[in-house]
């Protein structure tokens, strides 16, 4: 019997050291996959501070010389093909970066600010005060998440334009507008949820309906309201299309419209400054993943899940 | 409640009805339509009495490309997920990695690998647009690199939520690894898989910002995906909007067979 016991952990530590080695060698394998993940950034990152020439006569060397040839010389080569800050500053000017991250801001975050007010406490309102029109309401916003961008793009545009809507502070309309659908589904969802009994509580306390919702049901909705401020943020900060067509581009350029501009109006691309746009567009978003990254992986699954 | 509506009426319903009417008109601006009938749908097919296959080639190099990304998005988003709630080392840190990419936009992501693809196929005196496959294959690879992180994401919690009990009784049955793979991990997965497979399936479908800022429907339109043929031929001859938006609700309801297929499929599930 005791032998037996002594077997069976004998085998047991064998299963488990096979095991370790086993997830050793799994860690090994993915670090290097996750290097070779991120090493497009890695690379726009070096190449921003090379000289332009050498951009793609040695895309991924940091030197002008191969370390074969000596210490020396490679780190000669290194000062010959280091241009500094001057690509950044290139960008900077080229394509008026600060103004664009700050339009995309503002954009950005007036537009979040506003779906998430408006369509919580319209998905309240459906919820609560059920009758044709909301049920209609409500059905189309089902519809619109269907709807691609291309469908509506030309007339949206259009009376975006009729409506002077081609501006920062106009554009959240539009994106209230389109970006309702979404919004509103998950909102409801979360409201059906929510007792009755809370809200007649907080009534029978003297509260007044909007005390009542901005006090009692916002609050609860928190982990909806999380979700629902991730997925559109990512949309809107990213989003192309819907800014080109409505903003007037030579006024406001979002960060996307003045990547793709610096294309454009040049016809050559400047990949130096290039390069050091597209760092300065990624920096934002890696410092925001560094601290948002729970909510914006919870935000992420919540939307799978229920779109 | 009333905000909402109004906005959803200016950024959606009126676009979204007007666009229908004005895809049997003939117009420039919105003001200025003349009705023509269903003469807009005829000529994406065939213009002055010739056929004409671009939109049909869009449609064909877009089924395809969906396809191919769905199945490598979907594989390789599922691989890392088993491998990475084996509870390894550095779980976080890949997770974190792989999911980044999805974060940038398309447009900052596309000119990053324009420049590492132009950099690689220059040695081979190539560039992406050289012949639609190249650009077809750059394509994919980009959109595999934006998506599979957030695939992985989703994959991850479905096979977290599988119950440890069941794959435990299939152990005791004997099942090895293989054999537990087929006959736990995947059928528990088939809403997760469903998820996923629709997903890529309309992000393939509606792609647009990278195909615009990579490879710009060159060489001489043959990498037009849907969203980007429809695009050019409304703004890119005056005349022709009106095609354009007839191509736009042709779009619209393969894009909706789409997506009611999938509601289908996932309320037969839920039942089953």
């Amino acid at each position: 019997m005791a032998k037996n016991k002594k077997l069976n952990k004998a085998a047991q530590d064998v299963s488990a050291v096979r095991r370790s080695k086993h997830s050793t060698l799994l860690t090994v394998i993915f670090s290097i996959i996750s290097l070779i993940w991120i090493y497009p950034l890695i690379v726009v990152t070096l190449n921003s501070f090379k000289k332009k020439a050498f951009i793609f006569k040695n895309p991924f060397g940091i030197s002008r010389f191969p370390l074969t040839e000596g210490f020396d010389k490679w780190k000669k080569g290194i000062d010959q093909v280091f241009f500094g800050v001057r690509n950044y500053v290139n960008a900077w000017n080229k394509t008026g970066f600060p103004k664009a991250f700050c339009f995309s801001l503002f954009i950005t975050v007036g537009s979040v600010i506003a779906i998430i007010i408006c369509t919580s406490m319209a998905a309240w309102y459906i919820v609560r005060v059920k009758n044709k029109f909301t049920t209609l309401f409500y059905i189309l916003c089902l519809f619109s998440m269907v709807v691609p961008f291309q469908m509506v793009m030309f007339t949206l545009s259009k009376f975006a334009n009729i409506l002077h809507l081609g501006n920062p502070l106009g554009i959240i309309v539009v994106y209230l507008g389109f970006g309702a659908g979404l919004a509103v589904f998950m909102f409801t969802g979360f409201v059906k949820s929510i007792s009755l009994e809370i809200e007649e509580a907080a009534m029978i306390d003297g509260c007044t309906p909007v005390q009542t919702f901005f006090k009692v049901v916002l609050p609860i909705m928190k982990p909806t309201v999380m979700t629902v401020t991730i997925l559109e943020a990512m949309w809107v900060w990213n989003d192309y299309l819907l800014p080109a067509l409505v903003l007037n581009i030579n006024k406001y350029k979002t960060i996307p419209i003045a990547v793709q501009y610096l294309k454009q109006s040049h016809g050559n691309i400047d990949w130096g400054a290039m390069m050091a746009v597209l760092v300065m567009a990624i920096v934002p978003i890696v410092i925001f993943y560094a601290f948002a990254q729970k909510y914006i992986i919870e935000g992420v699954l919540a939307g799978a899940v229920k779109g | 409640m009333l905000p909402t509506s109004i906005a959803f009426v200016i950024g959606f319903i009126i676009p979204f009805f007007y666009g229908i009417f004005l895809s049997f008109c003939k117009f420039t601006t919105v003001a200025d339509w003349k009705w023509v009938g269903f003469k807009n749908y005829g000529r994406i097919f065939v213009v002055n009495g010739k056929l004409d296959t671009t939109f049909l080639h869009s449609l064909w190099y877009t089924s395809l490309f969906t396809v191919v990304t769905v199945v490598i998005i979907n594989l390789a988003a599922f691989g890392i997920a088993m491998v990475l709630t084996k509870g390894i080392r550095g779980t976080n840190i890949f997770r974190t990695a792989f999911f980044l990419p999805n974060l940038i936009g398309g447009i900052v992501l596309s000119y990053i690998w324009m420049m590492i693809f132009n950099a690689v196929l220059a040695k081979h005196h190539m560039t992406i647009t050289t012949s639609q496959w190249s650009a077809f294959w750059s394509l994919v690879i980009v959109v595999c690199w934006q998506q599979i992180g957030y695939m992985m994401v989703i994959y991850i919690a479905g096979i977290q939520n599988i119950s440890p009990d069941l794959i435990e009784a299939a152990k005791i049955d004997g099942a090895d690894g293989k054999q537990l793979l087929k006959y736990v991990t995947v059928p528990m997965l088939a809403p997760t898989i469903t998820i996923c497979t629709f997903l890529t399936l309309t992000n393939g479908f509606k792609l647009f910002d990278q195909n615009l800022a990579l490879t710009g429907g060159n060489p001489n339109h043959l990498s037009e995906l849907l969203a980007l043929n429809i695009y050019d031929t409304m703004y890119g001859t005056t005349g022709w909007q009106g095609v354009g938006q007839a191509k736009a609700v042709i779009f619209f309801i393969l894009v909706g067979l789409i997506s009611v297929i999938q509601n289908k499929i996932s309320r037969s599930r839920e039942v089953a």
